[in-house]
């Protein structure tokens, strides 16, 4: 072998494996995001029934009722509209009436959001009470995104039956 | 005082890290001795000050000086000592002085035991490493000083985050950092190496014990971070793809690539340019992962926004340190020349493809981390990327390189015989689909690629073994023969087994853990029994306690495993007054390399008590694994070669030097 051809074995090489890693990003984004929504996009948008989408908001004060074998229902609310959520399953350990909230699941035809995992959770300073008002005040709710005590730490996901 | 003697102290630094990343560049353009060895007395004074520093700010949390802001906000009185102490790196502040103190470590531990590199060499590493210095002092000055005091100070703190309230925090964060600040060291060693415009296999001898030293660091510190998440979140994960784990994977991936690439380069001589661009990545990636972190862009975009100071700093940061040292890069690049010519079947063509697979997986999970940012700042539109994601993209990857793997070892430097290699990996074969067949009957109608996945995993154990018998002649000599050239084999021989191996261990427990694990949820009531995996586990009753900072229900669960009683369990939440919040603190039963695991919901106002049960199949070895990784890393760098090998090139360096 030429120093030419090793040095082309070794392009062709590289260029194969990385057109496979492109094929399996653009594959991957194309199924296995999740886009997040407050209740009032959800309604904007007009989000069919089972498709699977993350659902922010506050948990409506007096909302929250328990039902038999660890079914639960809740309202999400950002101060423009409300939406409905059922869940099966134990909360996490920051879930709270008033408190923000983000729950992974689809709508199902009655358009009651049927969560399959709820993530309750704020960074190491705590949101307070206020800044949570003025934000759902303005209709925004800041979609936090999972950490593990290690960093900023605040307990997350909680899985539901279905695993 | 303490804190203004800490602060001061830092001011110092600062000082030193400035002179140190000026005087020695100066010494070497000059060729003066005396001004490059400024580097090493500023280095280590740098690293007296950070320490002094740091010290200061842990004795302010001890001593519970509420007049200090980071201390009001994060600690107690009433708070254990331990969690005093470990409290002064689990905030913003506490862990970025954290940051720069281990960062001084290194720059310091060059310093005293560099005594071989060339002078001119140590110069350039310890001015970029001042640099580094200099920009993070600044940023922790500028943006968030941990020493800030309180006009009128109250009497109690607000406490630190009761999921932080964990010896985990003793040990992971520091464990964390001294693997991404490790990487610093390569770093530097390579802008060095760009700005003096010389390098060669000696130069790869310098940097692969510091890259080895970050790794092991940084492998311990991802799995001790990942079992603390295991057992203290309460929902029995282990790794859940979020940003801020894949900020400590990055740079993981690409040093990994970098520990093996450096060895072609230090054997051979080849891939030199490829190896200072993965230094210079690795590194960069720690950055990126610094700023993931501490700049709250993970937050939201928009926390980003409202708190523009420390963002944007930490972004500048990164986009000089990255955006010069690959452009210096780009610039110096060709000028080093190419060396080593190989076959594209060989050891180094082997390590080429462990390179082109670990970064390309590395960019997957850079896209996958970065894209919902990207996308957010640009439309606007909020997506989470998952793990569905990275199960998609991440682990196609892998199977092709842990099918690689054990060939690896197996071929010869410059020019392999696949064949030959494949002869001996027949064992390893033959094993593995043993394994599967075994598996396949034993799981009928289960999971189909479990079997596949778990003969992947023997497959790679046994091809590390086969290395080490074909080496030794384990089967082919009499015993005594083969034990003797067992104790003379090099110890990076053991080492590469060893960590080979511990990816296999890790992946069967993976495996394992994903398709058998069986999971109990339901409330229950005193006397109430769970059944889950021939356990039965029954419930004892519910009982109160007070702890130092917290009220704790702890149920008591009594184990029975075919009528026979092992163990009570007793797991607990904890309610901490001070912060108005709850963890759960999940009780754990090892059986073997199994565990059982039990996390606590709410009670209900019948008096059950929601509760979830799992068991894990063989879940340690997941954290097993990378333990003999890093085990496999030690000894490699016990070898004599890396420690007795290097001096030899420096001094003859050293020795032209003075000629000039």
């Amino acid at each position: 072998m030429t120093r030419r051809q090793r040095r082309l074995t070794m392009i062709g090489g590289s260029l194969a494996v990385l057109a496979l890693a492109a094929a399996l990003v653009l594959n991957a984004l194309r199924d296995s995001i999740v886009f997040f929504s407050t209740p009032s996009m959800a309604a904007e948008k007009q989000i069919p029934a089972g498709k699977r989408f993350r659902l922010g908001g506050l948990v409506e004060n007096g909302s929250l009722k328990r039902g038999d074998n660890l079914a639960v229902s809740f309202k999400v609310s950002d101060g423009g509209a409300t939406l409905p959520v059922t869940y099966k399953g134990i909360l996490p350990d920051l879930f709270r009436e008033g408190q923000g909230v983000v729950a992974e699941g689809a709508l199902d035809s009655s358009g009651v959001f049927k969560a399959d995992t709820v993530l309750a959770k704020h960074d190491e300073t705590y949101m307070p009470k206020d800044v949570a008002d003025a934000l759902k005040k303005q209709g925004h709710w800041k979609d936090d995104y999972d950490r593990k005590p290690g960093v900023a730490g605040s307990p997350q996901a909680s899985q539901g039956a279905a695993k | 005082m303490i804190a203004e003697a800490g602060h001061y102290a830092l001011v110092l630094a600062l000082a030193l890290a400035l002179i140190q990343s000026t005087v020695p560049i100066l010494g070497a353009r000059l060729r003066d001795p005396a001004l490059m060895n400024v580097a090493r007395s500023t280095a280590l004074a740098q690293l007296l000050f950070v320490l002094v520093s740091f010290a200061s700010l842990v004795a302010l949390h001890v001593a519970s000086d509420f007049s200090v802001v980071n201390v009001f906000e994060n600690s107690h009185s009433l708070k254990p000592l331990i969690y005093k102490i470990t409290g002064v790196w689990g905030n913003h502040e506490g862990s970025m002085l954290l940051w720069v103190s281990i960062l001084a470590l290194f720059g310091g531990l060059v310093a005293a035991f560099g005594n071989n590199l060339p002078l001119s060499l140590r110069a350039y590493v310890l001015a970029v490493q001042a640099w580094i210095a200099s920009a993070f002092y600044l940023f922790i000055l500028i943006t968030s000083n941990p020493f800030l005091r309180i006009a009128s100070p109250p009497i109690e703190g607000r406490d630190l985050n009761p999921v932080l309230q964990d010896i985990g925090l003793a040990v992971h964060p520091p464990m964390l950092y001294l693997g991404y600040v490790g990487f610093s060291i390569s770093f530097s060693f390579a802008v060095a190496a760009l700005l003096e415009g010389r390098i060669d296999a000696a130069w790869a001898r310098w940097v692969r014990p510091w890259t080895l030293v970050a790794w092991i660091f940084l492998t311990l510190g991802i799995a001790m971070g990942s079992y603390w998440a295991y057992y203290e979140l309460g929902w029995g994960g282990w790794w859940f793809w979020d940003p801020v784990e894949n900020a400590s994977l990055m740079p993981w991936l690409s040093g990994t690539a970098l520990l093996h690439s450096a060895v072609v380069m230090e054997k051979r001589n080849a891939l030199r340019v490829w190896t200072i661009l993965l230094a210079i990545l690795t590194f960069s990636l720690s950055l990126l992962g610094t700023f993931l972190v501490r700049s709250g862009v993970l937050t939201s975009v928009h926390a980003f926004a409202t708190d523009p100071t420390r963002g944007v700093f930490i972004l500048l940061i990164l986009c000089i340190f990255i955006g010069g040292s690959l452009s210096l890069y780009a610039s110096r690049a060709s000028a080093l020349k190419q060396g080593g010519l190989f076959a594209p079947i060989s050891r180094e063509g082997a390590l080429v493809l462990n390179n082109l697979f670990l970064t390309t997986a590395c960019a997957t999970v850079f896209i996958g981390t970065l894209y919902p940012l990207a996308l957010e700042v640009v439309t606007g539109d909020k997506i989470s990327v998952g793990a569905p994601f990275f199960n998609l993209t991440f682990a196609p990857l892998f199977i092709p390189l842990m099918i690689a793997v054990p060939f690896g070892p197996l071929l010869a430097w410059k020019r392999g015989d696949l064949v030959g290699a494949a002869q001996r990996l027949m064992t390893a074969g033959i094993a593995a689909l043993l394994a599967i067949a075994l598996l396949w009957a034993w799981t009928r109608g289960g999971a189909a690629l479990a079997p596949l996945a778990i003969g992947l995993a023997v497959f790679v154990i046994a091809g590390a073994l086969s290395d080490l018998a074909e080496r030794t002649g384990f089967f082919r000599l009499p015993f005594a023969i083969a034990m003797r050239r067992a104790r003379g084999l090099p110890r990076s021989t053991w080492g590469t087994a060893f960590a080979h191996a511990g990816v296999g261990v890790a992946l069967i427990g993976i495996v394992c853990e994903t398709t058998w694990n069986s999971e109990y949820i339901g409330s229950m009531k005193p006397d109430d029994v769970a059944v889950i995996a021939g356990y039965q586990l029954k419930l004892d009753g519910i009982t109160q306690k007070q702890g130092p900072n917290f009220r704790e229900q702890i149920a008591q669960f009594t184990v029975k495993h075919d009528g026979e009683t092992l163990s009570v369990m007793t797991p607990s939440k904890r309610n901490f007054t001070t912060r108005q919040s709850s963890t759960t603190e999940a009780a754990l039963l090892t059986r073997g390399f199994s565990q059982l695991y039990i996390s606590l919901g709410d009670i209900t106002a019948d008096g059950a008590i929601a509760v979830r049960i799992y068991h894990k199949p063989l879940v340690l070895l997941i954290w097993f694994g990378p333990v003999l990784m890093a085990f496999g890393g030690m000894l490699s760098l016990s070898d004599r070669r890396l420690r007795v090998g290097a001096p030899k090139p420096a001094k003859a360096a050293r020795g032209l030097q003075a000629a000039e």
